[in-house]
């Protein structure tokens, strides 16, 4: 399933933060949004996600308007991992990620089979099942991003959006949670939309980079198309060499300085 | 998810349900028995079961069962009340309190007993009324695109200390009166018949059935406004939902026993320590440990001094404040 934003202002007050965004993810792509500091990045997340309100502009999943279906269905087919959680010093981990089942379930009724199932595998597929019964505050940072993304997983949506999902991990994290990304992706075919910082993971773990500058894309495309020095002294500030990392086949840049 | 350890867990939970539902039908027994007449279990059994016209049958019927639902009633719909805010603000200290009930009822029932006692019948329903008109004047306020938590309880705060301005100048102005309302102040549940039972019983199971119905969406909102917007509710208008349910079930106990704030606020942590924070059963657990320590509190404020009887509010305060102290001494990770 993809997903399209057309023409999209959202603004805070009388403050426009995002102007005219337009793009689309293509089914079974990772689009990694990138930015300076105040460029819009999670503004842009939060009204793709509807917890903010876009003042004109669309949202599309597939073919249908985000602002004329049920929330309820829009959670089965659109999965959200924001950077603000919490998460009560008594939850398992297991809990945690059957809470993913919520919009699944009717009103009134408990998960049934097919429901735990689903957590099962969820665990499963994050490798949390040896962890299942720990408190997810006990957890490591990347064991807790981790089950988070499992209950995102137990949503059973086709597309799911990460903001800054390796924000406050250390680097074997970081890598554990993007090699979980991709593999999803690869294994279950997801849509991933997510916010990174670091532009050598961007470059290396995405199909297609966007580049946001005061609240505007700038541009959009490959990896290799997208990041060149050009980019990198404009937007980012910064001059760079870039090299070509034949190990995971993607480019990868070393910074050399600001520029004032 | 059918291993072991998730069973003990939930049979231990339905335990400890199992264990406050127990105590709560014990306090029931302890508070009718007790008073100025001592009366046995088989007498208050046989007296509730088969109307008899002995004297104690007279006075477990007009005076000390009306008496114990009463408290009971107040008791289950402060701590629920309490229980959902907490939630909902995701904010430990969140009370009735913090969505202006106490100052709302507070200075409507001033308004009438001191300005217009001839109405004085009306107190109950002013009560009621001012604590539902503070928390919508509250939410109004806090709204702007939407009202967070954090802005509720702000707004919350502010109009509680202009409301409190208010039942202020009230008192200093018309000091000769004061005296007559210290029981409400305080909360108390002298006098009470089963007029007052028959006020609070719709609201108070209105509110717990809705409660139980939709009591899992608490769960999924203490994950933060963001993660529970991605999960599919609808996260401003569940919240307001809550908000109303909680002045409901507060104002109409505030209207049958005055201003018993700290049911409200230590009540559900208590429980909250015994039973965990899984809401599914923090809220079935909250309506019988409510119940309970209303009931036994006011038991003590009517035999310790008896025959003077003080009110419920000074018990609770009193006994309740280093129980909840010993509880979070003891678990170490609140």
């Amino acid at each position: 399933m993809n997903l399209t934003v057309d023409k999209l202002n959202v603004s805070y007050g009388d403050k426009e933060v995002l102007k005219n965004i337009s793009f689309s993810v293509n089914k079974g792509e990772i689009a990694t949004i990138i930015g300076p500091n105040g460029s819009g990045k999670t503004t842009l997340i939060k009204a793709a996600s509807r917890c903010l309100k876009p003042t004109c502009g669309n949202i599309y999943i597939g073919d249908m308007k985000i602002d004329e279906m049920n929330t309820r269905t829009i959670a089965q087919k659109l999965a959200v991992l924001p950077q603000v959680k919490n998460v009560s010093s008594d939850v398992s981990v297991e809990e945690l990620v059957s809470y993913g089942r919520y919009p699944h379930l009717k009103f009134g009724k408990k998960l049934c089979r097919e429901d735990k199932e689903i957590v099962d595998w969820a665990l499963e597929k994050t490798g949390m099942k040896e962890l299942r019964k720990r408190y997810a505050v006990s957890l490591s940072g990347g064991e807790r991003q981790r089950a988070w993304i499992a209950m995102t997983l137990a949503q059973k949506s086709r597309i799911i959006i990460l903001d800054e999902p390796t924000t406050f991990l250390d680097i074997s994290y970081q890598l554990e949670v993007l090699e979980l990304v991709r593999e999803l992706n690869q294994s279950l075919g997801l849509t991933v939309i997510m916010v990174l910082h670091d532009l050598n993971q961007a470059a290396r773990y995405s199909d297609k980079i966007l580049v946001m500058n005061n609240g505007r894309i700038c541009c959009m495309g490959r990896p290799e198309d997208v990041v060149n020095t050009c980019l990198l002294k404009d937007i980012f500030k910064i001059n760079a060499d870039i090299y070509d990392d034949k190990i995971n086949n993607c480019l990868f840049l070393i910074p050399r300085n600001t520029i004032a | 998810m059918d291993s072991k350890n998730m069973k003990i867990e939930k049979i231990k939970k339905k335990s400890i349900l199992f264990i406050f539902i127990c105590l709560s039908a014990a306090s029931f027994l302890i508070s009718i028995g007790n008073g100025a007449v001592k009366i046995s279990a088989g007498e208050i059994l046989s007296a509730l079961l088969f109307r008899q016209d002995t004297v104690n049958s007279q006075i477990i019927w007009n005076v000390r069962l009306p008496r114990t639902i009463a408290a009971s009633l107040t008791g289950t719909c402060l701590a629920l009340s309490g229980s959902i805010l907490q939630g909902v603000m995701r904010n430990p200290l969140a009370s009735p309190n913090i969505i202006g009930v106490s100052s709302g009822a507070g200075l409507m029932t001033l308004i009438v007993l001191i300005l217009f006692p001839e109405f004085y019948f009306l107190a109950p329903l002013g009560a009621f009324a001012g604590a539902l008109l503070a928390t919508m004047f509250i939410y109004f306020l806090a709204w702007k695109d939407g009202a967070g938590p954090n802005r509720i309880i702000l707004a919350g705060v502010a109009v509680s200390s202009l409301l409190g301005a208010g039942n202020n100048a009230i008192m200093t102005f018309y000091p000769d009166k004061v005296s007559g309302i210290i029981g409400f102040m305080v909360g108390g549940l002298s006098a009470t018949n089963w007029q007052d039972v028959f006020t609070i019983i719709p609201y108070a199971s209105a509110g717990i059935i809705m409660v139980l119905l939709i009591q899992n969406k608490l769960n999924i909102l203490m994950l933060g406004d963001e993660v529970a917007t991605g999960l599919g509710i609808n996260v401003e208008r569940t919240r307001f939902f809550f908000i109303i349910i909680s002045s409901l079930l507060a104002g109409a106990a505030v209207s049958v026993v005055g201003l018993l704030g700290f049911v409200g606020l230590i009540v559900p942590h208590m429980t909250r320590l015994f039973i965990g924070s899984d809401y599914r059963y923090l809220m079935p657990a909250t309506i019988f440990t409510g119940s309970f320590v209303v009931v036994i509190c006011d038991t003590l404020a009517r035999t310790m001094f008896a025959p003077v009887e003080i009110p419920v509010g000074i018990i609770m305060s009193a006994l309740g404040a280093p129980f909840f102290l010993y509880l979070l001494r003891r678990k170490a990770e609140y």
